[in-house]
């Protein structure tokens, strides 16, 4: 067994001890993925706990955002793909004829690598989800509504006073705490979140690690990172993908100290990736 | 004589054949700018654009029928372009790589390359003859025509500038695929499309040919669509073609006034695009 690692400091966390959560938010079973003809998922299997962060950690090109955009059906858009496979949230599977894709997207909230807010106002843009699912009754609760969300992204203090001004304006850390403000709005269950920090400096990276800690009072908070210092200071669990394969997927503290698989090791410890 | 020497030679020879080059592309522009301020600025005056033509033999008098009729014309093709225009461009973005959008497209480029005259000729055809009237519905629809690929395809490029990862974040909050287009795409682009119609109107503003038996011409004052309209090019067309000199004389400002509309059309667009491209940086 490897030696813990002296670089990566650990939260404490209560009931280390005990077995996985008996809740569960998001089941997935023997999910393959294609493009075209080739897999680029294997027979994921693995169950997303309710009110925890989850990461997804690996090499780039070895599916972990593949696999996220599996779970809101973001891959419906792309041409050619393919899944099977089950994905069950809440007991209900999400790739059943039955289920409504716009339905879904509500539960399933999304914040994307590079952040991606519109060319509206700041308050146009937190307020798009809850005008096109026709959330806020009136005004006053649809400005309650991007007050809060705001609030949420930690956002709020520093746009008060310049709502109506574009989006575009804000620095790179603002646009994507606006882009996790503007998924908040409409209330997901779940929150996926594609490598959030991967474009910002340190100190924004680290203003949107504090606040995926804190998402997840309210939300099941699944994460992708390259980062494995950041999936070892906010995640509950970690999935570890190789080669479009899930190698590891446990408790975040054990993945990074006392991994079963050699791989892991390898990867969290520096070996390769 | 050494490498060296050689190379710098045969690089001064390139340098001065770009620069000849240019210069025989902007000698054109330049004279016709000088020939048309030089001559129509003698008869540009305040009376050009607010009377109306004066009986043959009288001097002065202006164009003000043929602004009132290019305006009418250029609204009612924009009125029938930027509809059809702006949702086939959708359709050829949003369907990008389907055959049928790509069948459109090849429509579009064939059409923007078809002879005005002969676009001319199939308003005549439909507007003209069944009714046995020239008419200003017939010209703007022959304009209309001609802006309809233009726009079309301004639209389609500018759609497809839009970054995906925009189209994703309305998907992502639960937009349909025809939502997204029209309150987030539709949007980022309209700035362009703006332009792009704005350079399509100055564009079929200038032409002659598709007017001359569809709008025809009209000594009239009219704002009638049913009735044949006077326009600046064929006003211009006739008086040039006339023995009189003062006709001489209005032509040149009615072509140094269309000249300023097209350019000022290509200012604004310019202003429009500097101002979204710095809003975007």
């Amino acid at each position: 067994m490897a030696a813990p690692i002296p670089t990566v400091t650990l939260r404490e966390r209560p009931g280390d001890a005990a077995a996985p959560p008996a809740d569960v938010k998001i089941d997935v079973h023997a999910l393959r993925f294609f493009y075209g003809a080739k897999l680029a998922l294997e027979d994921i299997t693995l169950r997303i706990h309710p009110n925890l962060v989850t990461a997804f950690i690996g090499p780039s090109g070895c599916g972990k955002s593949t696999f996220l955009r599996t779970l809101n059906r973001m891959n419906d858009v792309v041409p050619a793909t393919r899944v099977e496979g089950k994905v069950l949230i809440d007991d209900e599977d999400i790739y059943a004829s039955s289920v409504d894709v716009v339905q879904l997207r509500r539960r399933v909230g999304m914040v994307f690598q590079k952040s991606n807010p519109f060319p509206k106002s700041i308050f146009e843009n937190v307020a798009y989800g809850l005008r096109i699912n026709r959330m806020a009754g009136t005004r006053g609760e649809l400005a309650g509504r991007v007050e809060e969300s705001l609030k949420q992204a930690a956002l709020w203090n520093e746009v008060k006073d310049r709502l109506q001004e574009s989006a575009l304006a804000l620095s790179g850390g603002q646009q994507q705490r606006l882009c996790i403000a503007r998924a908040l709005a409409i209330r997901p269950d779940v929150l996926l979140m594609d490598e959030p920090a991967s474009a910002l400096d340190p100190i924004a990276t680290q203003r949107i690690e504090e606040l995926v800690y804190s998402l997840k009072q309210s939300y099941t908070v699944v994460i992708v990172t390259h980062n494995m210092q950041q999936a070892a200071r906010v995640s509950d669990y970690t999935a570890f993908f190789w080669l479009g394969k899930l190698v590891e997927y446990d408790r975040t503290d054990r993945i990074f100290t006392a991994p079963h698989e050699k791989l892991t090791e390898d990867y969290v410890t520096g070996r390769f990736g | 004589m050494t490498h060296n020497a050689l190379r710098r030679i045969v690089s001064a020879m390139f340098v001065g054949a770009c620069g000849l080059a240019v210069l025989i592309a902007l000698v054109p522009l330049a004279m016709i700018l000088f020939f048309v301020v030089s001559q129509g600025l003698q008869s540009l005056n305040l009376a050009f654009f607010t009377s109306m033509p004066k009986p043959l033999g009288e001097t002065g008098g202006g164009m003000l029928n043929a602004f009132v009729g290019t305006l009418m014309l250029i609204s009612l093709a924009a009125l029938l372009a930027i509809p059809v225009g702006v949702i086939s461009g959708i359709y050829m973005s949003e369907y990008a790589g389907t055959k049928l959008a790509t069948a459109v497209r090849f429509a579009a480029d064939t059409l923007n390359g078809v002879p005005s005259i002969v676009i001319g000729i199939f308003a005549y055809g439909i507007a003209v003859l069944p009714f046995r009237q020239f008419s200003a519905l017939a010209g703007g629809l022959a304009l209309g025509v001609m802006m309809i690929p233009i726009i079309a395809r301004t639209t389609e490029e500018l759609l497809l500038l839009v970054p995906g990862t925009m189209r994703e974040g309305a998907l992502a909050l639960g937009a349909t695929r025809a939502r997204a287009v029209f309150t987030v795409i539709l949007p980022a682009a309209l700035p362009g499309i703006i332009t792009g119609v704005v350079l399509a109107l100055a564009r079929v503003a200038g032409e002659t040919a598709p007017l001359l038996f569809t709008a025809f011409n009209n000594q009239y004052f009219s704002t009638s669509v049913r009735q044949p309209i006077a326009s600046m090019t064929v006003q211009i067309y006739t008086y040039a073609i006339s023995p009189y000199e003062d006709q001489h004389r209005q032509a040149w400002a009615g072509a140094l006034v269309l000249v300023g509309f097209v350019f000022a059309c290509s200012l604004v667009a310019r202003v429009v695009t500097a101002r979204v491209q710095r809003l975007r940086g």
